[in-house]
């Protein structure tokens, strides 16, 4: 234990887990910082569009309380909204820290930043650098927490993923137990308070736009130490990705940003190539549908029509594809404002969608729900805090597009100064000494050592694509109580199956084949909080839609869903939603708000 | 830009694939066959999970799972990196349809090779230590906006911003090896920094950051690396760039002493 400072560990290299740890080396306290991959090549780096916040550059008229209307209308009222009205106050300071970063934000004419459109409003609110903004809001916070690394306040732990906290008797987080991912080896680490920040869990899905390292993992380890999660049930489902053999490639919205337009031919069938069906045998079904916002109502809106589309058979060639068109901008705009996504379409599908629309379908694309934590970004667990998208907070039942990047540094912003001040008045209960941390190691190193041993019938690849192929057909745009019913009953058969695989690499220096069991151990727990969080959610909102139940039912549903692990399943219980700041009213995007 | 499926050949049964391996970081390496089902739009990814749930050589024989490393799979992560062919790339966007078979697939040759197709190139970020790849702040509290700038040198700026640290440049660069020579990609930051209105304050710790022995005087000029780089950075023009800064620096640095 740092005897003679604080020490605060911090999980996650993401924009989330550098933005907290930036601020607390800033304030002079030492970080230990893990991460699965070298930090610089976290998730993060696939956000594409840009940042939100209400800086009113554009004589729209916007504000940070227009800004903070529209996230928690987009998110039908689910949300917290003191918190979301915190981050919306914060969003203009934090794009003016990357630009003092030096993150090359695309420009107006007097040198000022520009901004785009993105979903779910009327305004010109999106920071961006280029189309690969994630990227360069990543890399601008690596370079300072490299700065603290110099300067030795920063530790970093990369190739350590985190296996379980360290509670003591009181349940109160002391550290945590971590695994190096070459020699496999424990060790526990002491901490004054540990920030959890490891994005969201996507690989629960088998493919959808998330990286290969979202399988959250570490929040299910939470979890199952007592943390509440919540809302899990609400995952966002992204109406753009283009499908892939390994993963589904996110096409950022900011290509309707810019004025992409989402069509299929109005003649079911119709064979011919795009560029040959005129403009008036073009179905634009979203502007049809919803004139106020056109191509930019939010994600859950957006995808139920692409997804409905598809299913009635219009989709292109009657498969489940429709067009993004961007082929109408001119070629220099598309360079400068989406070059980066433009060329991910083209090195991966092989068409040029400057002359050529693209084919995109629906994918897997967030989870709104995460661990539960109070305004502070504190979980029920005393001393283990969390930010960005492993956290419930902000987004409610859907998150509105370039809210993300804004949340992640928003937690991580309010993390720092709870962590330190947690730790700066923590009890110790006498709990100093290395029996919690030997308990912790032993318990951990024995499920290793059993996975090692074991020899059975079952494959832990198989098990997972299982998995993924179940959640993603059952748990995702439409919800029927029968089949998340019966992927419950299925995942609890995979859950069987998992005690029967066998590790199936004899070498286990720098293995995959053991951390991804570990991982998928704890995926399939996570899995059951969504689907069960789904099954008992009877109505519809935002991202989770029932046919059975099409409205949204705030009387007996506007309150936020708890899952607390039992050995025999989550647990559910509902809080009440803080809806103090505007009253929730029918959202309806055909109508300008 | 490659396009895939540019080929109009009768789509094989099978992949084959190579994989040169290595079981830990003192024993030799080994060449094994792999085989797997042709598919459509196959990645070298797609293969290698196909290769991971059922390991077995194209002989029949069981064997240990190859090991590799991956995260974003839309070439912007940068840890997919391997030779492939005899290239360096990234492996997420290898298309099969655009490779020769039988495909080989080689751990990047310039790094400490860890298992199979992983390497270690925490060197890389220890090379952006030591050119201060970074903007001094005051802090991260609230100072208003940063400088006004014209959109032209953001666009510039932009190009090295994009560097994902994936080392096809040191692969590709004949005088790159160890502690020889710090390489373009360090470079292309100190040009990112130096570039911008707050970085050039403190521009002289990052020229000295390339001045020492194994600085930038070392490129040879051969012109490899802005080939190798998959993000299309302008590396040479970067190290045209600083190689004049250094200079200056060197003749007249003295004078602000």
């Amino acid at each position: 234990m740092a005897s003679n400072g604080i020490k605060i560990a911090i999980v996650g290299g993401g924009l989330a887990g550098l933005a907290a740890a930036m601020k607390i080396a800033e304030g002079g306290h030492a970080v230990d910082l893990f991460s699965v991959v070298p930090v610089k090549r976290s998730h993060s780096v696939c956000a594409q569009g840009g940042i939100n916040g209400a800086v009113n550059t554009k004589g729209e008229g916007d504000s940070t309380w227009e800004h903070f209307d529209d996230t928690v209308y987009g998110g039908d009222f689910l949300a917290n909204q003191p918190p979301a009205k915190a981050m919306c106050e914060m969003a203009p300071s934090i794009i003016y820290l990357f630009d003092r970063m030096g993150v090359p934000f695309s420009r107006t004419p007097e040198g000022l930043l520009d901004f785009r459109r993105f979903g779910g409003t009327k305004h010109h609110r999106t920071a961006f650098a280029g189309a690969s903004t994630g990227q360069q809001l990543l890399y601008a916070l690596d370079e300072q927490v490299r700065r603290y690394e110099v300067s030795g306040k920063v530790k970093k732990y990369e190739h350590w993923e985190m296996i379980s906290l360290v509670l003591d008797d009181h349940q109160v987080c002391r550290g945590l137990v971590a695994m190096n991912l070459q020699t496999l080896e424990l060790k526990a680490f002491p901490a004054d308070a540990v920030i959890v920040a490891t994005g969201g869990p996507g690989l629960i899905f088998g493919k959808s736009t998330n990286s290969m390292v979202c399988t959250g993992s570490a929040v299910a380890a939470c979890y199952q130490q007592g943390a509440r999660y919540a809302n899990g049930e609400f995952i966002q489902v992204h109406p753009t990705s283009i499908p892939g053999e390994d993963k589904l490639r996110l096409m950022s919205e900011s290509a309707r940003g810019e004025g992409g337009r989402v069509w299929v031919p109005r003649q079911q069938g119709d064979k011919r190539a795009p560029s040959a069906i005129p403009e008036k045998e073009r179905l634009y079904f979203l502007e049809e549908k919803y004139p106020a916002y056109g191509n930019l109502v939010p994600r859950d809106i957006a995808t139920r029509e692409i997804f409905q589309v598809c299913l009635e058979g219009m989709g292109i060639g009657g498969q489940n594809q429709v067009y993004l068109d961007v082929s109408h901008i001119p070629a220099e705009t598309l360079d400068r404002k989406l070059g980066a996504i433009l060329e991910i379409y083209e090195m991966f599908v092989g068409d040029d969608p400057r002359h050529v629309p693209m084919r995109i379908f629906p994918g897997v694309h967030y989870s709104m729900g995460g661990l539960w934590v109070d305004f502070n970004q504190r979980t029920n667990i005393s001393g283990l805090l969390a930010a960005g998208e492993c956290d419930y907070s902000i987004h409610g039942a859907n998150r509105l597009g370039a809210n993300s990047l804004v949340s992640c540094v928003y937690g991580g912003f309010v993390a720092a100064p709870a962590a330190i001040e947690w730790a700066k008045n923590v009890q110790r209960n006498g709990a100093d000494g290395s029996a919690i941390y030997d308990g912790e190691l032993k318990r951990q190193q024995e499920i290793n050592d059993a996975l090692i041993k074991q020899s059975g019938t079952e494959n832990q690849y198989i098990v997972h694509q299982e998995m993924g192929k179940w959640m993603t057909d059952n748990c995702t745009v439409v919800r029927y109580n029968d089949k998340l019913q019966a992927t419950d009953e299925k995942l609890l058969e995979l859950m069987d199956r998992y005690k029967r695989i066998s590790i199936n690499d004899s070498n286990l220096w720098a293995t995959m084949a053991l951390p991804h069991a570990r991982h998928l151990d704890n995926m399939l727990e996570l899995a059951r909080v969504i689907t069960l969080g789904a099954l008992n959610r009877n109505e519809s909102r935002g991202a989770h839609y029932k046919p059975e139940f099409p409205d949204r039912d705030d009387e007996n549903f506007l309150k936020t869903t708890i899952a607390e692990y039992s050995g025999e399943g989550p647990v559910f219980s509902y809080d009440p939603v803080d809806v103090s700041l505007v009253a929730p009213r029918k959202r309806d995007y055909s109508k300008s708000k | 830009m490659q396009t895939a499926n540019a080929t109009n050949r009768t789509p094989p049964k099978t992949v084959e694939i190579h994989i040169r391996r290595r079981a830990t970081p003192d024993s030799a390496q080994y060449w094994e066959r792999f085989e797997i089902p042709y598919r459509a739009n196959l990645n070298i990814i797609s293969c290698l999970m196909e290769i991971q749930k059922n390991p077995v050589t194209k002989e029949g024989n069981p064997t240990t799972p190859p090991v590799w490393q991956m995260n974003c799979l839309e070439q912007v992560c940068g840890i997919c990196t391997m030779v492939i062919n005899g290239r360096a790339r990234q492996s997420c966007s290898a298309l099969v349809d655009n490779l020769e078979q039988p495909i080989k697939l080689e751990p990047m040759s310039k790094f400490p090779n860890v298992r199979d197709l992983i390497v270690d190139r925490s060197r890389m970020f220890d090379h952006l230590k030591k050119v201060h790849a970074w903007i001094e702040l005051d802090g991260t509290y609230d100072l208003g906006p940063g400088p006004r700038m014209d959109q032209d040198d953001v666009q510039e700026r932009y190009a090295y911003s994009r560097c994902m640290t994936c080392g096809c440049c040191l692969e590709a660069c004949p005088q790159y090896s160890e502690d020889q020579y710090i390489g373009p990609q360090a470079i292309a930051q100190v040009r990112f920094f130096n570039m911008h209105p707050t970085g050039k304050i403190t521009r002289d710790e990052r020229l000295e950051g390339i001045m020492g022995d194994d600085g930038i005087t070392n490129c040879g000029n051969a012109q490899n690396c802005v080939k190798a780089c998959p993000m299309s950075i302008p590396l040479t023009k970067a190290i045209y760039e600083e190689n004049r800064e250094t200079v200056f620096h060197g003749l007249f640095g003295w004078l602000k002493h």
